[in-house]
Formats: C-alpha cells, structure tokens, sequence
C-alpha cells in the first residue's frame, strides 16, 4: 500500500476555526415578562450583552493530489468570511441579522443559521458546525444527520 | 465502547509547492506557503483509539505502548524535521495538514493492536487542523 495515498478506507476532513464578537439578547415575544426572565435569566436583559463566539467548521472531501487540499483555505476563509464574519461581528445578532428577528438568537440557533449559510460552500462537502459561545459551551450541528460526523 | 486519546507535540517546517505547476501557479494556489525556503509550525496530534477496557487490566491498551508507537512512527520521523526532504513517506506530496495527517493514520493504524485506531487529528495551528476517520460506507461506527 502507498503509505501516502488517500483510499477508500480513510475519510479526511478539514477543520477551521473562525471568531467573531457580537451582542444578542433572548427574549421570546409570544411569552410575558416574567416568563422570559424566569426563562432566560440575566440574559434577558433588554438592552443585550455579548459573547466572542468561536466557529469550528468541519468539511471533508477527497484530497487533490495536485494540492494536497481537500479544499484551499483561501476559497474557505473568503466563503465564511463572506457569510458569516461579515454579517455577524460586531453586530447585533437580534437587529442584525434577519434569521433572528423571529428567532431567539441562543446558540443552538445561531449554530443552525450558520451551518445554513456555509452549507452551500461549493468546493467540499460541509460536515459539521461548532459554535463555541463562551470557553465553558459549545454547539454542535450536522444538518439532518442525527449522529453528527461520525455517525 | 470507549475512546481513549494520547496528545503529542512536534515541530517541522515544509513548504508546499508543485513542480508540474508555473512559478507564478504555484504562488497562486498556495501563498506564502509557496517560499521557497520554507517555513514551520508546531504541530500537535491527537490520537484516539476506540476499544472496550480489557477486564483484567481495565485498559483500552496500554498507554506506554501507544507513546511508544507514537515516538517511533511520529516523533522520530517527523519531529524537527523538513517534511519535505526527511519524510520519505511525504516524497512526492504536498505536505498539507490532509496529507500528513493520512500518513500518520496509515503509519499508526496497522501499528495499533489493542483497540482500534478510531481517529487521527492533526493541529497545524490552533485554528487549523485536518481529521482522519475510518470510512464506513454503512454508516455504522468503526
């Protein structure tokens, strides 16, 4: 066997990580006052807060002999940066960004709307997104594949 | 089914640069990456096997014999070296996160006898790094 060579054997995947700072604030309308600060806590509070967010991006794919690459960082960094880092730093994730004007902006959603965006990445097959909201939490999301990547 | 992981760190440089492309292709598709006197990073590792903890010993396997395994096969090969030139395993490829990543899976995996090699991921940098994972084409875990 070609100790270098890609087979069918082996999956690779490619994993990045980005960082963007932005401010939300969880409040559901449809509840009343008191049901969202029972429910969300400190992080009701009306005027927002902010979090410097962490996204791991997993893609994977078949390795270019010629590159090396399953997909070239500069075609990533400029997709995510376009779709994601553009439209969330230092923004209001609530006023900002549209997903979030009937969305409550928590981070399970926030993982959602980002794989949402990145998933139509052409140059590799987008596995997974994991959105880091504090050093202490992190979000992970596969699309429909209950088991995430390894599954 | 459990998974056990050993870390380990090593530094190289390597440069990444195909001799069928331009000079001028070659800065296009890979950048900085493409000086020609190369350049290095800290690498770190992680290796994790999947097993079931054996009864008497209650491991997975012996983690010494996993450092060892990993001293010989990673370390002595790939640490403070010029991945380019010193790897005979990497002749001929382009020495990206992907590609050392797969030769160390294909050097670990015939090499781990207890359990199974369940994952190899590769830190190029904290922000980067390439997984290998055993291809199972059923879906089910390897």
């Amino acid at each position: 066997m070609d100790i270098g060579a890609q087979n069918a054997a082996v999956k690779v995947a490619l994993g990045r990580r980005y960082h963007f700072a932005a401010s939300h604030r969880l409040h559901n309308p449809a509840l009343s006052e008191e049901e969202n600060w029972r429910l969300y806590g400190k992080c009701n509070n009306p005027y927002g807060h902010g979090h410097n967010y962490t996204v791991e991006v997993l893609v994977s794919g078949k390795v270019d002999p010629a590159t090396g690459m399953i997909a070239n960082l500069a075609d990533l960094d400029g997709f995510v940066q376009s779709e994601v880092l553009e439209p969330f730093d230092h923004k209001s994730l609530n006023e900002d960004v549209a997903a979030f004007q009937s969305t409550v902006p928590t981070t399970e959603n926030l993982c959602i709307e980002i794989y949402r965006r990145l998933k139509p990445f052409p140059k590799a097959k987008l596995e997974c997104v994991r959105v880091q909201e504090t050093s202490n939490n992190s979000f992970e999301y596969a699309g429909d594949h209950p088991e995430g990547f390894e599954g | 089914m459990v998974l056990l992981t050993r870390k380990i760190e090593f530094a190289a440089s390597h440069r990444y640069h195909n001799p069928d492309f331009s000079p001028e292709e070659n800065r296009r598709v890979f950048g900085k990456c493409n000086n020609p006197h190369g350049h290095g990073h800290n690498y770190t590792l992680e290796v994790t096997v999947a097993g079931e903890p054996d009864p008497v010993t209650g491991m997975v396997l012996d983690l010494k014999d996993l450092k060892e395994i990993l001293e010989r096969e990673v370390m002595q090969r790939m640490d403070h070296r010029f991945l380019n030139y010193e790897v005979p395993e990497l002749a001929g490829q382009i020495p990206t996160c992907e590609n050392i990543a797969l030769v160390i899976w294909n050097l670990l995996d015939p090499q781990i006898k207890q359990g199974k090699l369940h994952r190899v991921r590769l830190y190029e940098t904290p922000d980067l790094f390439a997984d290998c994972y055993r291809n199972s084409a059923n879906g089910a875990k390897a």
